[in-house]
């Protein structure tokens, strides 16, 4: 989220600890409100607790005039000018189908509010901007870089909220609890995308992708904003330690060598099948038929 | 083996011979063991396939063995401390963590584990080409019928006998198989429910199911297997075997090999062959990787599950069938029963029959040594043909979400190409067998009735023009009569003519008994009596 949308929000809760009488006295409202009209100490109270509400609101932004610019103005109009070139790249790549304000139109949903993770998992898997109209968009090498990405990004946030992109450290992926992802693997994401995440079909030509291409910070994106059929695995289904488990248990099933020999696209019995009739009956026919040649002198 | 030395020479005796008369002094084997020795068997390529399944079942014995040392049958629940990083503090069944240490702790276990697996897919895989090989040649007909069923018998017991095996490691995948084989149990109409207690001994998953399925696996099972193996070999032994009509063949004699010491000498190497292409299998391609699927929880499947390829065909007639539930009666039959319960039912009992049934329908009631080709018997052969089609229609469907994932095809496309294959596919390829098998005889009766054609073209006198037929050459005999040296014989029955070094030219003319017309040798010598003896 930049600092633009972040800067309002910010103040409120710089203050909490000034209008704490307040908030106190909230529960018993009913009551006060009664009191309220009958006597001249309930209109003491109020003007005193509005007195102090308004020397903290002075207090907060004489605070924030002194701390608060510097590093982050410079930040703000970096961010600021994320936007403006991230609308430029929306304008000329986007909006023939997302429309001119990111509102959506009959082929193209709306991007208001799908947030920062959603833009950076659709254009860094290269499904956005889609070669064509099909079932599903697929995976392909990503057409933006990762400025230009980033910049898309602030754009579309800038239009209003969604989850931001996460933060995944290397040491986070290699102290990751693994059969801890793997529980939560095999409980929540092995029945779309198979046991040791090569994919499958869905249904009409819609499929779970093979996640053997996808990185840490793409598997945590598509959990957070649910990408084509794919639900949404929030925050309270998921917290962020768990998350970073499943990526981690995933980057494992990808990076971790076959002990058996060739793994034959992990597929199990399917492929195991097809190499028993071909090399395993087809080889030993093969040896039958040369053991017979040999005999016939 | 001599039994006249001359007189004025003594031999001692080696220790071999003392011990064989010691022997056959108090038990009288001599005779017995030098007949047996002695007995002739018949050489083609085609016969040695029921071998492979004979091997890879000892295979299958020794490997199992070794497992039987480290695997736990059990399903009290461990918390997972072996070498295994993403399994660790995972809870799982003793079977399960057991079948981990095999692979990762046990010296040599997973190279084990994974050859009794590829020997099983092979051993199931080797008795259905066994089979299509008796089926095409007509050799279950009379007097062979008893082994024909006891076969039917081994096919089933090795199916049930590799799920059975599958199912043991108790991983995300098996656990998946085994509550699709509780479903069809309970399917069953009116008994299905007791029927799915008895065998669990309880509602699935059961606390004490994986002990049952391994006295099944390891003693059970494998103790019919072996009874009928040995009932099927002294059935053949005792019928002897059949054998591809041919010069000096008859109905009443057998030509071929004595089992000493060719035709031992010949399985003894074919028995090797089977065990190394079997390790090699187990040593550089990876099966079943159970530490990748998990531990079974009755609460998780993954997309993508399948059995082994023996039951593949009935996981694709479930995908295939609509969900047609029959609820009358006080009763509801899912539709699950039809295509896993009735469907196996009638297709194993029609395979069953088949001897009887194309007896009763050609009204043939004699005996037969000699085999067919597959084009003598067009009705049979296209029948054969129209059952493979039904049954890989089945057997790729089965596969239908790995297929549909990986040539990018939709699942539903994929189902419906199955449901409408199934029943277009099989006529199709009755009609088209029998079209060719009836070609074939043809051809045969015009090589037999014009002769060979030649490819020489003469102009008569009178300006018409005609080919050149040579007349279908005598055969001569593949083997003499009585076995003796075969190597000096002439190389002039058509399967070595002289010219044949490469290997694959005498493979190829291995297989041309079985499939191929008679040959033309070349323009070379176009009167000499060479080509394919058999017809």
């Amino acid at each position: 989220m930049t600092e633009t949308s972040g800067t309002p929000s910010d103040t409120p809760s710089d203050t909490p600890s000034d209008p704490a009488p307040s908030a106190v006295a909230t529960p018993a409202a009913a009551t006060k409100r009664s009191a309220r009209k009958r006597g001249p100490a309930a209109r003491r109270r109020r003007r005193s607790s509005a007195l102090v509400l308004a020397l903290g609101l002075l207090a907060t932004g004489v605070l924030w005039t002194v701390l608060a610019p510097g590093g982050n103005a410079a930040q703000t109009a970096d961010a600021n000018e994320a936007v403006r070139q991230g609308r430029a790249l929306y304008l000329q790549g986007c909006s023939s189908c997302h429309g001119l304000g990111a509102q959506g139109a009959k082929d193209a949903p709306s991007l208001i509010g799908v947030g920062a993770a959603a833009v950076d998992f659709q254009v860094s898997t290269g499904r956005m901007p889609l070669a064509a109209p099909a079932a599903q968009a697929d995976r392909k090498p990503p057409i933006y870089s990762a400025t230009q990405i980033d910049q898309l990004a602030a754009y579309i946030a800038s239009l209003g909220g969604g989850p931001e992109v996460p933060k995944v450290s290397d040491e986070a992926i290699s102290d990751a609890d693994l059969s801890h992802g793997g529980e939560l693997y095999r409980a929540n994401c092995a029945q779309c995308h198979q046991a040791v995440a090569q994919g499958a079909p869905l249904t009409y030509g819609k499929f779970a992708p093979s996640l053997s291409e996808s990185t840490p910070v793409q598997i945590i994106e598509a959990m957070r904003t649910g990408p084509e059929s794919m639900p949404v695995f929030g925050d309270r289904q998921l917290n962020e330690e768990d998350a970073v488990a499943v990526a981690a248990y995933v980057k494992h099933l990808n990076e971790s060598a076959s002990p058996g020999g060739f793994s034959l696209g992990k597929y199990g019995p399917v492929p195991e099948g097809l190499l028993a009739m071909l090399v395993g009956i087809g080889g030993l026919l093969v040896v039958c038929l040369w053991i017979g040649a040999r005999q016939k002198v | 083996m001599t039994t006249a030395s001359p007189p004025e020479f003594v031999k001692r005796p080696t220790p071999v011979r003392k011990a064989n008369r010691a022997i056959d002094e108090r038990f009288g084997t001599q005779a017995g063991l030098r007949r047996n020795l002695n007995k002739v068997f018949p050489d083609h390529w085609s016969f040695m396939i029921g071998e492979i399944a004979l091997y890879s079942f000892i295979v299958l014995l020794l490997t199992g063995i070794y497992l039987t040392l480290f695997f736990d049958p059990s399903n009290t629940e461990v918390i997972y401390d072996g070498s295994y990083v993403p399994l660790k503090g995972v809870e799982m069944s003793r079977a399960y963590a057991s079948t981990l240490d095999i692979s990762f702790d046990t010296r040599a276990g997973l190279v084990f584990r994974q050859i009794h697996h590829w020997a099983a897919l092979v051993f199931v895989a080797s008795i259905v080409v066994h089979l299509f090989r008796v089926f095409f040649t007509g050799a279950f007909r009379k007097p062979r019928e008893t082994n024909w069923l006891i076969g039917v018998g081994l096919l089933i017991l090795a199916i049930l006998e590799g799920f059975a095996g599958y199912s043991l490691p108790d991983d995300l995948l098996s656990g998946t198989g085994l509550r699709i084989a509780a479903s069809i149990a309970q399917s069953i109409p009116i008994i299905g429910t007791w029927a799915s207690f008895l065998v669990f001994n309880g509602e699935f998953p059961g606390e004490n199911f994986l002990p049952r399925l391994y006295v099944i696996h390891i003693l059970l099972v494998p103790g019919v297997l072996l009874a009928l193996i040995g009932a099927h070999m002294g059935i053949l032994w005792h019928q002897k075997h059949t054998d591809f009509p041919g010069p000096g063949k008859t109905e009443h004699n057998v030509v071929g090999h004595r089992v000493f010491p060719v035709f031992a000498v010949k399985s003894g190497g074919f028995f090797m062959m089977v065990f190394a292409l079997l390790a090699l299998l187990g040593g550089l391609a990876q099966i079943n990787p159970i530490w990748m699927f998990g531990p079974y929880d009755p609460a998780n499947v993954s997309s993508a599950s399948q059995p082994d390829w023996y039951i593949g065909f009935l996981d694709g007639s479930t995908r295939l069938m609509p969900p047609w539930e029959f609820r009358g009666l006080g009763h509801t039959v899912p539709a699950v029963f039809w295509p896993t319960a009735v469907l196996p039912g009638i297709l194993f009992t029609l395979l069953a029959l088949y001897p009887f049934l194309e007896a009763r329908f050609t009204g043939d009631t004699k005996s037969y040594n000699l085999l067919q080709r597959p084009r003598e018997a067009p009705t049979r052969t296209a029948l054969g043909a129209m059952s493979i089609s039904f049954y890989l229609v089945l057997l790729i469907s089965g596969g239908n979400d790995v297929i549909a994932k990986t040539f990018s095809i939709s699942l539903n496309a994929m189902t419906w190409a199955g449901r409408i294959g199934l029943i277009i596919v099989p006529p199709i390829a009755y009609a088209i067998t029998k079209k060719i098998c009836l070609n074939l005889q043809a051809k045969d009766a015009e090589v037999e009735h014009h002769g060979i054609e030649t490819g020489i073209i003469r102009q008569l006198p009178s300006g018409e023009f005609v080919e050149d037929h040579r007349p279908k050459p005598t055969p001569v005999p593949d083997h003499p009569q009585v076995p003796t040296d075969r190597f000096a014989l002439p190389a002039a029955n058509g399967h070595g003519d002289g010219h044949g070094k490469g290997l694959a030219r005498r493979a190829g003319k291995a297989v041309s008994g079985f499939f191929v017309e008679e040959k033309e040798t070349g323009p070379g010598g176009p009167s000499t009596p060479v080509g394919g003896g058999k017809h």
